[in-house]
């Protein structure tokens, strides 16, 4: 099919550009390792406290990594017109919209994983049981951050005030997605099943389909000019 | 047409002022303060009518791209984040006397607060862009994307609150529903919407001069 | 042979904000036709090509390509044309061949290695197939640009400044190509800033002048110095 192959060719190019600037990820990397021991000097030594923020913190490293992986989305297009080249390019263009999504999706997962992975370390907590549910959570978690961080870049890849405006827009859409897995993330950390946090799972799940199919259907609109 | 629902707005809310600080009668715990309890639900009501309009307006931008429907966004944004900031602010000012506080992370506030917020980005995108055509483009996205939240919005905040703690705190004012009380409110209720639609009718208007020929 | 425009701008107006840049062009474009534009230094050229090519709107006014309206349409449009603007189009990091790839493939098409080679050796690049595109000089980039437009085979070709940058043997190239394309019924809409060789592919040349086309003739017989002074009589008044 060809839609899903040209979907391909854009993810393709997007890591293909990407393991070989590594502009973006080994910064995110460097980025996410500055946010561990920020957050312990500025949340204090003590493991307890810790302990019940854990959660929350995960998170806002996931969010602030996100914004700054996401906001370069479509950085690359200002260079040479390419812009211009996606827009003339025919066919339908919600492809390159998964495209896009697909290597962001892609990105952030290898950050995630190494920041899920200092954490436990650092904060030495036991993942065990809870990892399956946590990789879920996680996984939809991204999937809602990306697939409205991919439009908004989009959107805000033109515009002046593009750095702040970018994390302006998409933090309060999120909400309800930063919610859903802090809260779903406690639970599972605390040794509950997975069926406890169904409704906030449901959540997720309802938010990553509007957001994706809103993408899909609004992105005509936002790469015309 | 626009001047009547000028009129019509300006005798509903009269009456309905009136009615809400004079005429009602004094609640006996609360005091005077809950009399904004008859401004405030009406407030948050139009604030999300308005929101509800943007995305409308939005949607029907994008599939016909008709620069009225542009307006009316555009315009029901503006007013719609006065009556959200007014809500707000109605609603911490019965919060003080009442909970001793001047802001509470009540599911209600705090949806209306979201809703607030997601106002100020879409007329702060609207600002940026300069290329009036992109702008609308773009803010239609933005409105039908925040909208659809709002539902998502609501829940989430909920159940944050409500899950792992007894039930809200806020209960509107204690209303049991007798005349004395449901009159007021609902006189308010219809008197802010007209207001909003009175202002909304202006406010396109003004912007549909200010485009000039392009419109 | 059908005599009806592929290109057809009726009366199109392009306002940045308040800042009017076309102030009515109309212009068609034959098949088998080729038109040079020509004009002063923001003059509006690359504007009007931007908008037949659609990634530009008009504020108003109708423009048809190949049987299809470029503001209802675009897509149908965009499945017509080839466009080369200013921009080459190029992934610094990707290699030639890469570059190549991404667009056949975002365009619909699947091409093959042979293919992609052989579009290579066209415009003289397939020495530096494997080279990364951050590398090339702004020429090779543009012959680059010009090696996509060869993957595609549309109607119409849309092209600001094509000889830019070129060198003798590209040039030639280049025109052949030009040849070949408009004998077999494609229509070419040009911009180009210099009066030489490069107008010997034209047919007839539109002179665009205070966001209008101030006169629109035909090419043949008339020499450089021709050229020179109708410009210079079009090209300054109303500017």
């Amino acid at each position: 099919m060809t839609f899903a192959r040209r979907a391909l060719v854009v993810a393709w190019k997007d890591l293909l550009v990407e393991r070989r600037s590594k502009e973006t990820l080994n910064a995110l990397l460097f980025f996410s390792l500055l946010l561990l021991f920020i957050f312990q000097f500025a949340l204090g030594p003590d493991r307890e406290r810790l302990a019940g923020v854990l959660p929350g913190v995960l998170w806002l490293g996931f969010i602030l990594s996100a914004l700054l992986a996401l906001g370069r989305t479509f950085l690359l297009e200002r260079e040479h017109d390419c812009w211009e080249g996606l827009l003339l390019a025919p066919g339908d263009k919600s492809a390159i919209y998964l495209g896009k999504l697909a290597a962001n999706l892609a990105l952030m997962a290898v950050v995630e994983t190494l920041v899920l992975g200092l954490f436990v370390i650092f904060f030495d907590i036991d993942l065990g049981r809870a990892f399956p549910g946590l990789a879920l959570v996680v996984a939809l978690g991204t999937l809602g951050l990306g697939a409205v961080g991919t439009l908004f870049a989009a959107m805000t890849a033109h515009v002046r005030a593009r750095e702040v405006l970018f994390p302006v827009l998409l933090l309060p859409v999120q909400i309800p997605v930063l919610l859903a897995t802090v809260k779903a993330t406690e639970a599972l950390l605390l040794g509950e099943p997975l069926g406890a946090v169904a409704h906030w799972m449901k959540l997720l799940a309802a938010a990553d389909v509007i957001y994706v199919v809103i993408g899909l259907l609004t992105f005509d609109a936002v790469l015309e000019g | 047409m626009v001047r009547a629902l000028g009129w019509l707005s300006a005798i509903f809310l009269g009456v309905g002022l009136i009615m809400a600080f004079g005429v009602a009668p004094r609640e006996s715990t609360q005091g005077n303060v809950q009399r904004i309890m008859y401004v405030h639900p009406p407030l948050a009501w139009v604030a999300y009518v308005a929101f509800a309009v943007v995305a409308a307006a939005s949607i029907v931008y994008l599939v016909r791209r008709r620069p009225a429907a542009d307006r009316l966004a555009h315009a029901s944004a503006e007013v719609g984040v006065i009556f959200t900031g007014l809500a707000i602010a109605t609603g911490s000012i019965w919060g003080k006397p009442t909970w001793g506080t001047w802001w509470t992370w009540d599911a209600r506030l705090t949806s209306v607060a979201i809703l607030f917020v997601m106002y100020v980005g879409y007329l702060l995108l609207r600002d940026t862009i300069d290329d009036r055509e992109r702008a609308a483009r773009y803010c239609a996205v933005l409105g039908i994307v925040a909208a659809l939240d709002m539902p998502l919005v609501h829940f989430s905040v909920y159940w944050w609150r409500t899950l792992h703690q007894p039930p809200s705190l806020m209960k509107p004012g204690g209303f049991s529903g007798s005349p004395a009380i449901l009159w007021p409110l609902l006189v308010n209720l219809v008197a802010f919407t007209l207001l909003y639609a009175y202002l909304v009718a202006k406010r396109a208007r003004l912007l549909g001069a200010a485009r000039g020929a392009l419109a | 042979m059908t005599t009806e425009p592929v290109i057809r701008l009726g009366d199109v107006r392009k306002a940045f904000g308040d800042q009017p840049v076309l102030d009515g062009v109309s212009l068609e474009v034959r098949r088998g036709e080729a038109v040079a534009l020509l004009g002063g230094n923001g003059a509006g050229k690359t504007t009007l090509l931007k908008i037949v090519a659609t990634v530009l709107r008009p504020t108003s006014g109708h423009v048809v390509v190949a049987g299809h309206d470029a503001v209802r349409d675009a897509e149908a449009v965009r499945r017509q044309i080839g466009f080369a603007g200013h921009g080459t189009w190029v992934y610094d990091d990707l290699t030639a061949t890469e570059n190549l790839r991404f667009w056949a493939t975002l365009g619909g098409r699947a091409p093959s290695d042979a293919e992609l080679s052989a579009a290579l050796v066209a415009v003289d690049l397939e020495r530096t197939a494997s080279a990364r595109v951050r590398t090339f000089s702004a020429g090779m980039k543009r012959r680059l640009s010009l090696a996509r437009l060869t993957l595609f085979q549309p109607a119409v070709l849309l092209l600001d400044e094509p000889f830019g940058g070129l060198d003798q043997r590209a040039r030639k190239w280049l025109e052949g190509q030009l040849e070949t394309f408009k004998s077999r019924g494609g229509a070419l809409l040009m911009v180009t800033h210099s009066f030489g060789r490069e107008l010997g592919i034209a047919d007839r040349i539109a002179i665009l002048a205070g966001g209008r086309i101030a006169l629109d003739t035909l090419r043949g017989g008339l020499d450089p110095d021709d050229v020179q002074r109708l410009y210079a009589a079009h090209a300054e008044e109303g500017a």
